[in-house]
């Protein structure tokens, strides 16, 4: 077990910035209300699967929305907890730990303020390894934990409950809608599950991760070395493309925030051109045409200089960025996940998933810490 | 005819413009009060011509004595922050991320109340009368006549805004007002931030304004007087002295505009050389391109559009090693013409470079040519290659670029640069700022989150620039000359309603100059 404390929270808003691929809102917010909990005296236990008992009760609690939103109407900050109890009070048992969603962008740091609030532990892994648009797209969704019931809470506290859902595309269809009426964000707890059921599904070691990326990077910017490759150095993967920004085009496709960046090489990269598709993250990115990196693949765009990650949402002509290819965690490369999360999944069923060499940084720690080659999903 | 002033770190500036025709400039020492280095240069700038005080039409100061000030937290005024918003936003309240110092030497009261409105128009809450009045009486008991108001989405309605604005202004009679939808776009904390420090700065601006205006006026120029922006563009005096934030990051953007104006080039890589550092920047259309990230000004997170800069530590000043293997980036700055070789001093710097290299010739050109070729050549290529970096990083497409070169240590700059189609040196190069700052004109914008519900994106595009063009003619263009320069569309992430972000600028010449 360890505390979150306000250096690792500074670290892993800046690992989950690299993280959210393009999107997954900004963790900048919640760093902020999290900060503000640690000044006021809360601690932050954080576990690792392993720790977490098998009868545990498990829930994920987070925000769902519109960044644009976020940024503006600030959250009132108990919303997820307000959701947590009223899930809570229908299941009829209180909640033992809380887990992320999805570790890319700011939903990194909201069940750390719930835990701050409750005193629960956070456990030491998400449903993601990144960031996705959607809620079905997450591996407790994937590998069979039940969505329903959740519940969702908003500003004023109203909560909605959904009881029983066909499946986890029904409940994004459902939530997305109540969100709307909610202002357009809203807290959430969902999905509840056991402690054995967190064990089989989720991403493990992504906090660690995100922590130890963050941790790399302003360690590189302070001794003036490399931050980019201080980065890869922890989260695995490489430079796939350095170059500027010539391009950005984003269209409304129901609901999301489509469109494609277009960059011209710098440096070794010079004379050659990178595409990239995004729906809120990124998806697809093609070096003169040839496809190199693919979801569930991270592609992650950071500012070439000093690693700050560039969302879809601020990517604009000019900028100067590093391409980043991650390999995907191995939990996100099973055909049963390749279904949901590969590039089919997202309108591309022309192309198909070659996974970048490497291992992903979680399931390297989890290897460096068990002393074993990674090797995922686990049974039971 | 109209006059440009800039006002430097070291130096200000001032040209006297007939049309687009420099008739006379001026260089003078900035002073510590600012205005009597403004009054000099004026002085200075009419002497010599027949130019009467009364022929002048416009007198355009760009100055960066607001940002100093918050830089280094001298001369602000303790404030109220107030926040429109609950039930939402106690996550974060207002000022969080600021200094330390900073906050506990401006934030007198810092207040959430119920109000800000929802993406869609909702009410997130009705005001709270009985908070306000609560909040009023506070205000008496404190002492506190400064407040910035912020309301969630006010940028799309400020109804919030200006209701509490005229609650408060009807109880304190003289209270001074910074509404966050006046000044600010999307993005609550970055636009309340600014508003703080628009607040804070409320009694330094008035003195100021009002002293530049006394100083026109003690020269017999009846002109009215205007002040630039960030964003290129001018505000009138009295709307600077309520809005002082808005001078934040005018420098760059005067040069680079400057730059446009001289060299009639209006897609172009800008450098303006200075003693210590060079500053890069892009003309896109004649505007600076402008930089994507939130600007940090005093170490507060504020979302003004800034031009995007890229500084390296090479100037006419810099410091060469007696090898000529580094130049830069420590530097002689203003003493250059004490401690340069050229000048009879001791230290080697670029200039001596330069003037041994034969790109320029000023100071004493004997004292320069006694340097080693080798060590001049090898000084020159260091000299070169960094700039064609600069240039290359800057560029946006692989295809040759002009490169406008500005600034009084542009003698550093070759005349053939890589990646450069043709290096333009301007004249009157080494006022470029004050030219830009007396050639800006005046804009409009509209940033705010549209519903395509029912309606075309035409149509809501078409409104949005409709409103634009009427706020220009509303700061004082010239309707004719009004039009829209930039447009962007962001849609709103998540939601699958029709929602769309729209930001457009339009800008026209100031009428009757």
């Amino acid at each position: 077990m360890w505390y979150v404390d306000e250096e690792r929270l500074e670290h892993i808003a800046i690992g989950a910035g690299i993280l959210g691929t393009g999107g997954g809102g900004n963790p900048y917010y919640g760093k902020l209300h999290v900060r503000r909990l640690l000044r006021e005296g809360a601690r932050i236990p954080v576990v690792s699967l392993d720790e977490v008992p098998d009868d545990a009760l498990v829930v994920s609690v987070g925000g769902m929305g519109a960044p644009t939103v976020g940024i503006e109407r600030i959250h009132r900050g108990d919303e997820p907890l307000v959701a947590l109890r009223a899930l809570e009070e229908h299941l009829g048992r209180r909640a033992t730990h809380l887990i992320p969603g999805e570790i890319g962008g700011a939903n990194s740091t909201r069940p750390m303020a719930i835990s701050a609030m409750t005193g629960l532990p956070v456990i030491d892994a998400d449903g993601m390894g990144r960031a996705f648009p959607e809620l079905q797209m997450d591996t407790f969704a994937i590998y069979g934990v039940s969505s329903t019931p959740a519940a969702l809470a908003d500003i004023y506290h109203n909560v909605v409950l959904f009881p029983r859902l066909a499946d986890a595309l029904t409940l994004e269809r459902y939530a997305r809608a109540v969100t709307v009426q909610m202002g357009g964000a809203a807290g959430y707890a969902f999905p509840a599950m056991s402690g054995a059921e967190a064990k089989r599904t989720a991403v493990p070691m992504t906090l660690s991760l995100a922590e130890a990326a963050g941790a790399a990077v302003r360690r590189a910017r302070r001794e003036h070395a490399d931050p980019v490759a201080a980065v890869l150095r922890v989260t695995g993967g490489q430079v796939v493309f350095r170059g500027k920004v010539i391009d950005v085009q984003r269209r409304l496709v129901a609901g999301f925030a489509r469109g494609v960046v277009e960059l011209d090489g710098l440096g070794d990269d010079r004379g050659s051109r990178m595409r990239i598709d995004f729906q809120n993250e990124n998806l697809i990115a093609r070096r003169d045409g040839d496809v190199v990196v693919v979801v569930p693949d991270l592609i992650c765009l950071v500012d070439a200089e000093t690693a700050e990650p560039v969302t879809t949402e601020v990517v604009r002509y000019g900028l100067r960025v590093a391409v980043l290819g991650i390999p995907a965690p191995a939990l996100l490369k099973t055909p049963q996940a390749l279904a949901v999360v590969g590039p089919a999944a997202f309108g591309y069923p022309e192309i198909e998933y070659r996974p970048l060499p490497g291992i992903y940084g979680g399931d390297r720690l989890v290897g460096e810490r068990d002393g074993t080659e990674p090797s995922w999903p686990r049974s039971g | 005819m109209r006059i440009g002033i800039d006002v430097g770190g070291t130096n200000t500036d001032a040209v006297l413009l007939e049309g687009r025709e420099v008739i006379s400039w001026a260089k003078r020492p900035t002073t510590p009060n600012v205005t009597d280095g403004i009054r000099a240069a004026l002085q200075a700038v009419l002497s010599g011509t027949d130019v009467a005080p009364r022929d002048i039409g416009a007198v355009m100061i760009g100055t960066t004595h607001f940002t100093n000030a918050v830089v280094q937290r001298r001369e602000l005024d303790r404030i109220a922050a107030v926040r429109l918003g609950l039930p939402a936003t106690q996550a974060i309240p207002p000022l969080t991320d600021w200094p330390d110092e900073l906050r506990e030497a401006v934030a007198g009261l810092v207040r959430l109340l119920p109000g800000g409105h929802q993406f869609d128009g909702r009410e997130i809450a009705p005001l709270d009368r009985a908070a306000v009045d609560q909040l009023i009486a506070e205000l008496r008991a404190e002492g506190i006549d400064t407040v910035a108001v912020s309301a969630v989405f006010s940028p799309a309605v400020p109804d919030h805004e200006r209701a509490i604005g005229a609650w408060l202004r009807e109880a304190l009679p003289g209270v001074h007002l910074t509404l966050s939808h006046e000044i600010g776009r999307l993005g609550l904390l970055e636009r309340e931030n600014a508003a703080a420090l628009n607040a804070c700065l409320n009694t330094l601006a008035r003195r100021t304004i009002s002293a530049f205006t006394r100083a026109l006026a003690e020269l017999g120029i009846e002109a009215p007087l205007y002040l630039s922006q960030n964003d290129g563009t001018l505000m009138a005096a009295g709307f600077a002295a309520r809005y002082p934030v808005l001078t934040f990051a005018s420098g760059p953007t005067n040069s680079m505009r400057g730059a446009a104006a001289l060299s009639g080039i209006a897609d172009a890589v800008v450098l303006d050389v200075g003693g210590t550092t060079t500053d890069g920047g892009v003309l896109v259309n004649g505007f600076p391109r402008e930089a994507s990230f939130e600007v940090e000004v005093g170490g507060v997170r504020t979302n003004f559009r800034m031009p995007d800069v890229v500084s390296v530590g090479l100037g006419g000043g810099s410091l060469v090693t007696a090898d000529g293997g580094r130049v830069g980036p420590q530097s002689v700055g203003y003493r250059l013409t004490e401690e340069a070789l050229i000048f009879g001093g001791r230290t080697l710097t670029a200039s001596d470079i330069a003037v041994a290299a034969g790109r320029a010739s000023f100071g004493d050109p004997a004292r320069a040519r006694s340097l080693p070729v080798d060590l001049v050549q090898r000084a020159l290529s260091v000299i070169d290659g960094r700039l064609s970096e600069l240039v290359d990083a800057l560029k946006t497409s692989p295809d040759p670029v002009p490169v406008v070169v500005v600034g009084g240590g542009s003698v550093l700059v070759p005349d053939e640069i890589e990646g450069a189609s043709v290096v333009v040196r301007p004249p009157y190069a080494e006022v470029a700022n004050a030219i830009g700052a007396a050639i800006a004109q005046v804009s409009g914008e509209v940033d705010r989150v549209f519903s395509l519900e029912g309606r075309s994106r035409d149509a809501v595009l078409a409104e949005a620039k409709a409103e634009a063009e009427r706020l220009a003619v509303e700061a004082g263009a010239d309707p004719a000359t009004v039009s829209v320069v930039e447009v962007d569309e962001i849609p709103l992430a998540y939601l699958p309603s029709t929602a769309v972000r729209i930001r457009v600028k339009a800008v026209g010449n100031l009428r009757g100059v």
